[in-house]
């Protein structure tokens, strides 16, 4: 049994303004395996968070079913974290406070609660600034505050949309690195969206690529370069090829279809 | 201080420019209050029509401490009567915003509660609270409890909208994320909804306030016989508009320093926010 089953998603948003409908996922059908690193990748527009919140149970597919851990996916749950495209903080709590705030609804003291929150907030490097309010951070800090609070939670499943788009180079390869880290060490299933194939290729034991809209499963494959791994090596590069290949295919297929 | 400060000939222009930004802002109700008091006194008007401001700040300064008894029976009464307006705001004021905030949460966050009460408060709220008069003096005789319920009209609706209007427009994400995290109904509604509504309730409960004291004051004139409303009204039954004027600045006045304390309130509990939010541009 896989962690993550999709079984025919289709997603349809009924667009009432405009009068018509918006085919977003049109017959999505993907096994993800626990312990998976996989990373969606796929142009802007084609659905990528939509596929992540019906995982996540933000949102409802128009037909198909959503298995996590093998039982159906009905509402949001804290099995499943999620990091979201925008931080997304409580802005009138600290970073801490945000961090800890699984364990505040759950009725944890406070001195425990800190106490584990800490854990996360050295992990993603935030120490020093745990009593800042999200209006007094930068944005990647705003956004590992953000994953930090999705790790707390301890999910099985964690779901990451594009967490880290608005970091600069040198952090997004720290967290990179720190992530693989905390997933090896952790051994927890990782949906990652991406749309930059070397980060999806640093990053994922498996690549799924996505059409463009109405969002298709292209291909998933399965990518098993042994980590560290290196950006500049020639397995690296073959994969890189075969990955733009597929996305190149794609677009000169629509090109042909226009 | 900058270097420029430090240089000697910058020094007294420096000075000159400070003196003249403290100035500023009261050139032009010293203006107003100096042609004010040259044109009362000039005799064109009698002075009992129109009082010169020393002569308010006379009959004010009796009031308020009964030195020379020009206020009559109000000399030294400024504190008895101010508390008796002050009590009933804060009395309305309280009520509405327990009220307001309850219902406009429950609006906001339920469409049963939308559906069901929503209507109903919207068809009340183009009523003027005034027009409730007759019927609040019906209800409740002349006393404290007409004026109440006549604040609590005015200060209802605007922390009811407010309410409303903060739940309505929560970043739905916050939710999504709270759902994530396993909050219940009840946390979503506590931990979540209600802190991110906090600025636009607290700015429905600044708009109340400030319908509290004119109610208080418009309740005075008519449906009690005692405060500063009622002074008011009943100066100018004995053409005192010097004691008329006074009782607007007291009116003014206290009107001022409950906002002043709301907003203290405010700036503490919503510290969260940047202070070009909470308080405006600075300076
Ligand atoms: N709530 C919604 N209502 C209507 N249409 C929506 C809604 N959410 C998404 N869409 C549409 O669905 C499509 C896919 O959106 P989605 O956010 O999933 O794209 P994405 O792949 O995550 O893109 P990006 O990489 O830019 O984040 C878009 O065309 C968008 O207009
Ligand atoms: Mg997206």
């Amino acid at each position: 049994m896989a962690a993550i089953e999709l079984r025919n998603i289709v997603k349809v948003f009924s667009d009432k303004r405009r009068g018509r409908d918006l085919l977003t996922l049109d017959n999505i059908n993907l096994d993800i395996e626990a312990n998976d690193f996989a990373c969606l990748l796929g142009p802007s527009g084609c659905g990528k968070s939509t596929l992540l919140n019906i995982i996540a149970g933000f949102e409802q597919a128009t037909s198909g079913r959503t298995l996590v851990d093998g039982k159906q996916v009905e509402r949001p749950g804290s099995d499943r974290g999620v990091v979201f495209q925008q931080p997304t903080l409580m802005p009138w709590l600290t970073a801490i406070d945000n961090v800890a705030f699984h364990l505040k609804l759950k009725g944890v003291a406070k001195a425990e609660r800190y106490d584990r929150a800490m854990e996360f907030i050295d992990l993603v490097g935030l120490r020093g600034f745990e009593h800042h309010h999200p209006s007094e951070l930068s944005g990647g800090m705003n956004q590992r505050v953000g994953i930090a609070r999705a790790l707390l939670m301890n999910p099985s499943v964690i779901l990451m949309d594009e967490p880290f788009a608005a970091l600069d180079a040198q952090t997004k390869l720290e967290m990179q690195e720190e992530l693989v880290a905390i997933w090896q060490k952790r051994r927890c299933t990782i949906v990652f969206v991406t749309h930059s194939v070397d980060e999806a290729l640093v990053l994922g034991n498996k690549i799924v690529v996505m059409t463009k809209r109405p969002g298709r499963i292209r291909e998933a494959v399965n990518f098993d370069l042994p980590r560290p791994r290196d950006i500049t090596s020639p397995e690296f590069n073959d994969a890189k090829r075969r990955i733009l290949s597929l996305i190149r295919e794609e677009s000169t297929r629509l090109a042909q279809a226009s | 201080m900058t270097s420029v400060t430090d240089a000697a000939p910058a020094k007294p222009a420096f000075r000159l420019t400070r003196l003249f930004q403290g100035l500023e802002r009261v050139v032009v109700p010293a203006l107003l209050i100096a042609g004010w008091e040259a044109f009362a006194r000039s005799g064109v008007l009698p002075p009992a029509l129109l009082p010169a401001p020393s002569a308010v700040l006379h009959a004010l300064g009796d009031w308020v401490f009964g030195f020379d008894e020009t206020t009559q029976t109000y000399s030294g009464h400024w504190l008895r009567d101010a508390l008796a307006s002050a009590l009933r705001v804060f009395g309305g004021f309280a009520l509405a915003s327990l009220l307001g905030i309850l219902a406009g949460v429950a609006i906001g966050w339920s469409r049963l509660f939308e559906k069901t009460l929503e209507p109903t408060l919207q068809m009340l709220r183009p009523i003027p609270p005034v027009s409730w008069i007759p019927l609040a003096i019906i209800w409740f005789g002349i006393a404290d409890k007409p004026a109440i319920f006549l604040v609590f009209l005015g200060a209802f609706f605007p922390v009811l909208m407010n309410s409303i209007h903060g739940v309505k427009t929560v970043d739905h994400n916050l939710v999504r994320a709270g759902a994530m995290m396993g909050a219940s109904q009840r946390q979503m509604l506590t931990d979540i909804v209600l802190p991110a509504a906090l600025p636009s309730i607290f700015a429905g409960l600044r708009i109340a306030v400030g319908s509290a004291w004119m109610l208080t004051v418009t309740a005075e004139m008519v449906a009690v016989k005692s405060g500063l409303g009622y002074v008011l009204w009943d100066s100018y039954y004995f053409l005192r508009y010097d004691i008329v004027l006074a009782a607007m600045i007291s009116i003014g006045l206290l009107g001022y320093l409950s906002d002043l304390g709301l907003k203290a309130i405010m700036a503490r509990t919503l510290r969260w926010q940047t202070t070009t939010t909470v308080q405006g541009r600075a300076g």
